[in-house]
C-alpha cells in the first residue's frame, strides 16, 4: 500500500470521529503554538531591544557624580569632587579610543507654547552629546559653537515634545519658555521610539549647556561647571573595558582620590545594562518554551490515550483488514500514519495559531514580527515525532492482533 | 488434483492452564468447484477447522495444502498474502466497514493487493453488479438492508477473484427468504466454477451443497456427497 493510500485511509478514519480527532489535536495545537508563540514574540522583543540598544548610542559609557548610583553609602561631604566638564574635555583628550566625550545636566521643568504647555525632561548639553547619545536632527539645525560659547537661549525639542505642544508641522524659530524663561527652537529631533520600561526618550528638551546651567537648573549647590553625568561614546566596541579602566584612572587622578578610597564617580556600561535585560528576558522565555513543551507532551499522551481506544473499537475492523489481506506491516502502518496525520495536522495548526498570535501580539507592543522559520519547520518535525513514538504503541498493539480473535471481539 | 487437501490436522488451543484439542487428526480432500456445507454442534471443531482452511491460522501438527502450495506453515504476512489472492470471507455479521461506500468496502481487497485506485473501482463496481447491487455503489451500510449487506460482502469477497468462497454462517443473522436468496448466489457462483464451503448448523443451508462434512469431537465423523448418502470416512 502506498503512503498516499495510507494517508487517505487514516483521513477516512479521522473524519469519521471528526469531534475526537479535533479535540485529540488541541493538546498539540496548543503546545506547537505556545512554542512557536514564545520563540517567535521572543525574537521580535530581542530585535526591539536591539534597536532600543542603538538608540541610547552604542558603545556608549555613563559616568554619573557619586558613589550613590550604586545606592551604597556615600562618602563624606567634602571628600566627594562632582564631575565637571573639565573632567570630560580631559577624558577626551587623554584616552584616544573615545570618539566623543558629552557633559549633561539635567533638571525637569514646564513648557509653555501659547496656551499649551508640557512637563518634560530639560537636558544641558554640551556640542559632543549629540554624537555620543546618536541624536539625530529632524528639522532645524544643531546648536551653533557661539551658542554653547555665549549661553543662548535657543532650545531643541524632543519627538513627544513637538507633538505634545505643536502637533505637526516645522516648529523652527517658534517662541517657547522653559520654566518662564523665553527660548527659540531652531531644531526638533528625531524620535528614537519608545524606549524601554517608562522612559520615553523623546520627552526632552536640549538647551546649551552653559545656558542650563545659568538659567534653568541653577548651580546653587554645584560649582560652576560641574556635571552630573557625563557619556562618553567609544569607537570600538571591543575597547570598551579598556576605556572603562582608563576613565577610572584619569577620574582617580583628577579627582586625587588615594589608593584605598573610594571613587566618587561610577560608571556604567549602557549596552551591558540593555544586555542584563534581554538576558533575563530570554531565561524567562526559555522557562516558557520549556512549559510549552511539556503541553506538546502531554497532547502526545492524549493522543496516545486516543489512539489505543481507538484500536479497541476498531478490533473487528483490524481483523477484517487483516482476513482480506493486510499484512501486519500494514495495520501497523495504518494506524501509525493516523497518529502522525493527527499531530502533524495540530501542529499545522498551532503554527497558524502561533502567527496569529505573533502578529496580534507585534500589533499591541509595536515589535517587528520576526518568524522563526527554524523554529517552525522543528515544530512540524516534533510534532510528527510525537506521532510516531505515541503512534507506535497502540500500532504496535493493533498489529499483533490475531485474526480470528479480532474478528470475533464484539 | 484436490485443490484443498488437509492430512492428520491437529490443532490445540490453551484456554486458561487447560489444553483444549480443537481438532484431533483431519484428513481430507476437496476439488476445486465443490460446494461443501460444514456443520457440527459449537465446540466440533468446524469453526477452527475454517480458521485453518482460510490461512487464518497454522495447525500444530499436519500440512495443508491449497492449491498445491503448503500453507500450513507460512509465515503470518505470506499467509496474508494468500488470503489475499485466493480466499474470499463472508462472515455471519457481514463486517463492512461503518460510514464506508459499498464501493469502498468492496474494494478493500484490492487496496492490499496492490491495484491502483482506477482498477479498484471498476473490478468493484464489477463485483457489485455480479451480486445484483450496480446501483447501491455509494450507498453506506447502515443504508442497506440485511440482504444487501451480506450482498456487498459476498462483492468483496469475490473482487480478486478468489480460488474459494469460505462463508461462516452466511444466513445467520438474515431472515429465511433472504438466507435462501444468498444461499442461492452461492449456488450461482459455484456454478460458474467457484469452489464454495460454507459453516452452517441448519439443514436447509447444508442442504444447499451437494457435500456435507459432520464435524465431532475434533474429527469428521460423516462425509456425504447428494447423489450417493452415507459415504464412509
Amino acid at each position: 500500500m502506498s503512503l498516499f493510500e495510507l494517508v487517505r485511509v487514516s483521513f477516512d478514519a479521522l473524519r469519521v470521529n471528526l469531534l475526537r480527532s479535533v479535540l485529540t489535536m488541541l493538546g498539540i495545537v496548543i503546545g506547537v503554538a505556545a512554542v512557536i508563540a514564545m520563540v517567535t514574540v521572543g525574537a521580535g522583543a530581542q530585535a526591539e531591544v536591539d534597536r532600543q540598544i542603538e538608540a541610547l548610542g552604542s558603545n556608549v559609557l555613563m559616568i554619573r557624580s557619586g558613589s550613590r548610583w550604586f545606592g551604597g553609602a556615600r562618602t563624606a561631604a567634602g571628600s566627594s569632587q562632582s564631575l565637571t566638564a573639565e573632567d570630560t574635555r580631559a577624558l577626551k583628550a587623554e584616552i584616544p579610543e573615545i570618539a566623543a566625550a558629552a557633559s549633561a545636566n539635567r533638571g525637569s521643568g514646564q513648557v509653555v507654547v501659547g496656551n499649551m504647555n508640557w512637563s518634560t525632561t530639560i537636558y544641558g548639553i554640551d556640542a559632543d552629546y549629540m554624537i555620543a547619545r546618536n541624536w539625530e536632527i529632524a528639522q532645524g539645525r544643531e546648536f551653533e559653537p557661539a551658542e554653547f560659547r555665549n549661553g543662548a537661549k535657543v532650545a531643541l525639542l524632543g519627538n513627544t515634545v513637538v507633538e505634545e505642544l505643536f502637533g505637526a508641522g516645522n516648529v523652527v524659530g517658534q517662541a517657547i519658555r522653559i520654566k518662564n524663561v523665553p527660548f527659540t527652537v531652531v531644531g526638533a529631533l528625531k524620535a528614537k521610539g519608545q524606549s524601554f520600561g517608562p522612559w520615553d526618550q523623546d520627552d526632552t528638551v536640549m538647551v546649551p549647556f552653559k545656558t542650563a546651567e545659568g538659567r534653568l537648573l541653577g548651580k546653587s549647590t554645584h560649582r560652576t561647571g560641574s556635571v552630573r553625568d557625563i557619556y562618553v561614546s567609544v569607537g570600538d566596541a571591543d575597547a570598551m573595558d579598556l576605556v572603562e579602566l582608563d576613565i577610572t584612572e584619569v577620574l582617580r587622578q583628577r579627582h586625587r582620590i588615594g589608593p584605598g578610597e573610594q571613587d566618587t564617580f561610577s560608571i556604567r556600561n549602557m549596552t551591558e545594562m540593555v544586555e542584563a535585560r534581554v538576558e533575563a528576558r530570554q531565561i524567562f522565555n526559555m522557562l516558557l518554551a520549556a512549559v510549552a513543551s511539556v503541553s506538546l507532551v502531554v497532547g502526545g499522551i492524549g493522543i496516545m490515550n486516543i489512539m489505543l481506544v481507538s484500536v479497541t473499537e476498531r478490533t473487528r475492523e483490524i481483523g477484517l483488514r487483516m482476513a482480506v489481506g493486510a499484512k501486519e506491516r500494514d495495520i501497523m502502518l495504518q494506524f501509525l500514519v493516523e497518529a502522525v496525520t493527527l499531530c502533524l495536522l495540530g501542529g499545522l495548526i498551532g503554527i497558524v495559531v502561533a502567527l496569529t498570535i505573533t502578529v496580534g501580539v507585534a500589533e499591541i507592543a509595536g515589535w517587528p514580527v520576526l518568524v522563526q522559520w527554524p523554529i517552525v519547520i522543528i515544530a512540524i518535525a516534533f510534532s510528527a515525532a510525537i506521532g510516531i513514538f505515541f503512534g507506535f504503541y497502540p500500532a504496535r498493539k493493533a498489529a499483533a492482533k490475531d485474526p480470528i480473535e479480532a474478528l470475533r471481539s464484539e | 488434483m484436490a485443490f484443498l487437501r488437509c492430512r492428520d490436522v491437529h490443532k490445540d488451543y490453551l484456554v486458561g492452564t487447560e489444553t483444549v484439542r480443537a481438532l484431533d487428526g483431519v484428513t481430507v480432500a476437496i476439488d476445486r468447484g465443490e460446494f461443501v456445507s460444514v456443520m457440527g454442534p459449537s465446540g466440533s471443531g468446524k469453526s477452527t477447522f475454517m480458521n485453518l482452511v482460510g490461512c487464518l491460522d497454522r495447525p500444530n501438527s499436519g500440512s495443508i495444502e491449497l492449491d498445491g502450495e503448503r500453507v500450513s506453515d507460512l509465515t503470518s504476512d505470506s499467509l496474508a498474502s494468500v488470503r489475499n489472492r485466493k480466499i474470499g470471507f463472508v462472515f455471519q455479521q457481514f463486517n463492512l466497514l461503518g460510514r464506508t461506500s459499498a464501493l469502498d468496502n468492496v474494494a478493500l481487497p484490492l487496496l492490499y493487493a496492490g491495484v491502483d485506485r482506477g482498477e479498484r473501482t471498476t473490478r468493484a463496481d464489477e463485483a457489485l453488479a455480479r451480486v445484483g447491487l450496480a446501483d447501491r455503489a455509494q450507498h453506506v451500510p447502515a443504508q442497506l438492508s440485511g440482504g444487501q449487506q451480506q450482498r456487498v460482502a459476498i462483492a468483496r469477497a469475490l473482487v480478486n477473484s478468489p480460488d474459494m468462497l469460505l462463508a461462516d454462517e452466511p444466513t445467520g443473522a438474515l431472515d429465511t427468504a433472504t438466507g435462501q436468496e444468498i444461499m442461492r448466489l452461492f449456488q450461482a457462483l459455484n456454478e460458474a466454477g467457484l469452489t464454495v464451503i460454507v459453516v452452517t448448523h441448519e439443514a436447509e443451508v447444508a442442504d444447499c451443497a451437494r457435500r456435507i462434512l459432520r464435524f465431532r469431537d475434533g474429527l469428521i465423523t460423516s462425509d456425504t456427497l447428494d447423489e450417493v448418502r452415507d459415504v464412509a470416512v
